[in-house]
């Protein structure tokens, strides 16, 4: 399990390749990363609040959570902060596991509790202002689909 | 006196990113009284809670929990993770 905040830019290739060797007991690993995205063709940048201390304490809490539930042999979050230009990455999970219905379950696991229950916070900076990006009822609505019967 | 954190535009509305109170309040709903009960800058941001979030300790939590043994409070709107 490695869970990464930092402001630095990442290397999602050389991050996917490292984890992808190394775990002779995973036969499916699945990555995904999130990318600054302009809708609008206004946006400048994207800068990224978090809370030090609860956002790593909140992150290892949601892949601990995976890992028991998926029995995954390795997992790596990587969240950025800070300022980032469009089409930067934001952030990457990545989850190994024997077979790869976990591995894909695990990462949509990791990432709807990533979007709505660790500490981070989205503004954009456009040509015309500032606004923080609103969170999306869909995105609290998908957690339940993760609540055991 | 316990320390509290604001984050996104709480933190913009009140001006500051953190302050220590010292507060009796018994609970987050208490100290959100007191702090509404300051300014109108604190009036707004406090406004409508259900825009709001509130860890305490750095654990989420509800606004009808107990601050009893807390160190830290953070209020913050909804988070937007990943």
């Amino acid at each position: 399990m490695d869970i990464r905040v930092q402001s630095a830019p990442f290397d999602f290739g050389a991050e996917a390749g490292a984890f992808a060797t190394g775990h002779d007991n995973a036969g499916a690993v699945v990555t995904f990363a999130g990318i600054v995205r302009d809708d609008t063709g206004s946006l400048q940048r994207m800068v990224i609040e978090h809370y030090p201390g609860m956002t790593e304490r909140a992150l290892e809490k949601i892949a601990r959570e995976a890992t028991g539930r998926w029995d995954l042999k390795d997992c790596l979050i990587i969240h950025r902060h800070g300022d980032l230009a469009v089409g930067e990455m934001i952030m990457m999970v990545a989850t190994a596991a024997r077979h790869r219905k976990a591995a894909f379950e695990a990462a949509e696991y990791l990432m709807d509790f990533l979007k709505s229950r660790a500490p981070f916070w989205k503004k954009e900076i456009t040509g015309s202002g500032t606004g923080w990006v609103a969170s999306k009822d869909e995105d609290e609505a998908a957690l339940g689909r993760w609540s055991k019967e | 006196m316990v320390e509290i954190l604001y984050f996104a535009w709480v933190r913009e509305r009140i001006g500051l990113p953190r302050e220590q109170v010292e507060t009796n309040a018994a609970t987050v709903a208490d100290l959100v009284e007191e702090l509404r009960a300051r300014e109108e800058r604190y009036a707004a941001a406090f406004a409508d809670l259900s825009a709001l979030r509130v860890a305490l300790d750095q654990d989420l939590a509800d606004f009808d929990a107990s601050l009893d043994g807390v160190r830290e409070v953070a209020f913050f709107p909804p988070m937007t993770g990943g």
